[in-house]
């Protein structure tokens, strides 16, 4: 497994506050089309298709 | 009849066949006379073969149609001694651009590489290109017969039967060989009852070819959401005569024979090109398209080629040019197979190969539909995010997917190739198509793709050895420095040599093995296992 999964995120509060901060009074469609945004700069940034594809495998299971 | 462009047309001859009354047979016959069916018939003419070809209409392609063609396709017509009008009549653009709604967001130069004979592509209207095709075939004196529909396909053990409806009433004939390329409706895949697999789409696209009366960039245009198209997309492309091709996503509600209409078009063309631009319509037609192939492109006898065996989206170009590509490979196979020196099973490695080149060509041309007409919500949030990205972010043009242009498949699992045993960098594997490079025969410039020639070649780089006879099949020798100069080094560097480096090349000049000392008893196992003996 190449994917971290571990804390890997110094603040982890401040981190999930910006994310919830930033779709504040947006439409379903503008948070749609922003996390669309989101996921392509950080999976860029990324690059590594196997990582890539452990998280899109880890994202796609269905919670118990 | 076009402004730019009168329809010749082809009589019909009755033939001996009809006449006599009997049943005859040929050795091939090909069913459909567009670019892969004359394809077929040059290749075979060109290879010493009898040839007859079968077209139920008598002209050329009626329209536009298919309006790039390839590097590989234009190479492969330069084998067969027509690809010069066509690089002479076709236009060749250099400088794309993507716009989405009123703004450019990014543009981009093909820059193909220096020292290769043919251009990366051409821009050319079909029924030019099936025009140099026809004249080569009746140069080498293939026999067409227009105007003769078959009605009937019986398949046999050792011949294929066909009943073919004429002018003069009908007649039978049979064939050793049938090449089935009569299109994406083939009547030949019908009678067969073979399923065409795969993906159906329900968009409606509009083409609209125009003559530009003022002078206008020859470049190509890809819009997302047009100001003057919302939420759908259009691509403009030059071809020759200053006919420019332009192509309205319409979505699946547009009614075609409306949307046809000449009042229904030029208020599009107007918006798009601007109030004062003059121009003339030449051609309109409205299509769909299906991404979709045969399990099989061999059927015993039958050997399906082009959009027969399989159908893509317009998208990259991988329709018309795959199909050349098709009849490439298949009628050096045919010939071995006909005159005794290969077993049958050698075509059906036409199928592998050429399947395996379908599914690329289907991949490629899926995701590109997927991204000019997403499906899903979802879909197009992501689609929409990359242009969204792409003004500002480089690393997102690389996803803006408006078409991947054809290139050729490289058949790297094929069974016909002789694996690798010494080190070799570079793009020139087994499988590959070889590359071409400028080269100096007897002080004169010329082209290595050029002095392949037709059957199997022993390219060297270092001493020449002699000419072989493997079993009736003679691999002629061609070597760096006795019978050309590399004169920039480029055949060197591409084929990564070192002295006393040879390649096998087949006669559709893929690479069947390659070796860093000449071991000519390798050399021969190498031609049997090319022809599946």
């Amino acid at each position: 497994m190449k994917l971290n999964t571990k804390p890997n995120i110094e603040r982890p509060d401040d981190f999930y506050e910006a994310l919830i901060e930033l779709h504040r009074d947006l439409s379903e469609e503008q948070s749609r089309q922003l996390n669309a945004r989101l996921i392509l700069l950080l999976a860029n940034h990324i690059g590594d298709m196997e990582v890539l594809s452990e998280a899109m495998e880890a994202a796609a299971e269905e919670p118990e | 009849m076009l402004k730019t462009y009168g329809y010749p047309e082809f009589a019909f001859h009755q033939s001996v066949d009809q006449k006599s009354g009997a049943v005859r047979r040929h050795p091939v016959v090909i069913v459909g006379g567009g670019p892969v069916g004359l394809s077929a018939a040059i290749d075979l003419a060109v290879q010493g073969l009898p040839v007859l070809l079968l077209d139920q209409d008598k002209t050329v392609s009626i329209g536009s149609r298919a309006v790039c063609y390839a590097k590989r396709a234009l190479e492969i017509w330069d084998r067969l001694g027509c690809a010069g009008p066509m690089v002479d009549k076709g236009v060749i653009w250099k400088t794309g651009k993507v716009f989405r709604r009123d703004r450019e967001i990014y543009r981009f130069d093909l820059l193909p590489e220096d020292g290769h004979k043919m251009p990366a592509f051409i821009n050319l209207q079909q029924y030019y290109l099936e025009e140099f095709l026809v004249r080569r075939a009746e140069a080498l004196g293939v026999e067409i017969r227009w105007r003769e529909k078959v009605t009937g396909v019986e398949p046999a053990d050792d011949h294929v039967r066909l009943t073919i409806e004429t002018p003069r009433g009908p007649y039978a004939l049979e064939a050793d060989w049938l090449i089935a390329a009569d299109g994406a409706r083939s009547f030949t895949r019908q009678e067969l009852g073979l399923e065409f697999k795969g993906q159906v789409f329900n968009d409606r696209f509009l083409i609209a070819d125009v003559v530009m009366k003022a002078d206008f960039p020859p470049e190509r245009w890809f819009w997302f959401d047009p100001p003057f198209h919302p939420k759908q997309s259009t691509l403009l492309h030059m071809q020759a005569d200053n006919v420019w091709r332009i192509d309205f996503k319409l979505g699946p509600d547009a009614d075609p024979e409306e949307e046809k209409k000449p009042e229904r078009v030029t208020p599009r063309l107007r918006a798009m090109l601007g109030e004062d631009a003059e121009f003339d319509l030449e051609w309109v037609s409205v299509y769909t398209f299906q991404c979709r192939r045969l399990d099989k492109f061999r059927h015993g006898r039958v050997l399906f080629a082009g959009d027969a065996a399989h159908q893509v989206s317009p998208f990259g170009a991988r329709g018309a040019n795959s199909g050349v590509q098709d009849t490439d490979n298949l009628v050096w196979k045919l010939k071995a197979v006909i005159e005794g020196k290969a077993p049958e099973a050698l075509l059906d490695s036409y199928d592998t190969e050429r399947v395996h080149a379908a599914r690329e060509n289907l991949l490629n041309s899926t995701r590109s539909t997927d991204f000019i007409t997403p499906k899903s919500q979802t879909s197009r949030a992501f689609r929409d995010a990359v242009l969204d990205l792409a003004e500002k972010h480089p690393f997102a043009r690389r996803l803006v997917n408006s078409g991947r242009l054809s290139l050729p498949a490289t058949y790297a699992n094929s069974p016909l190739n002789t694996p690798d045993e010494d080190e070799f960098a570079g793009a020139m594997a087994p499988g590959c198509p070889c590359a071409d490079a400028p080269v100096e025969v007897e002080g004169k410039a010329g082209w290595l793709l050029n002095m392949l020639g037709n059957g199997f070649t022993l390219l060297c780089f270092g001493a020449a050895p002699r000419r072989l006879e493997v079993d009736g099949v003679t691999v002629e020798p061609l070597a760096a420095g006795r019978d050309f100069a590399d004169s920039e080094e480029l055949a060197a560097k591409r084929y990564d040599s070192r002295p006393g480096t040879i390649y096998l090349i087949r006669p559709d000049q893929h690479v069947a093995g390659r070796w860093r000392n000449c071991d000519e008893a390798k050399v021969r196992a190498a031609v049997n296992r090319a022809l599946a003996r």
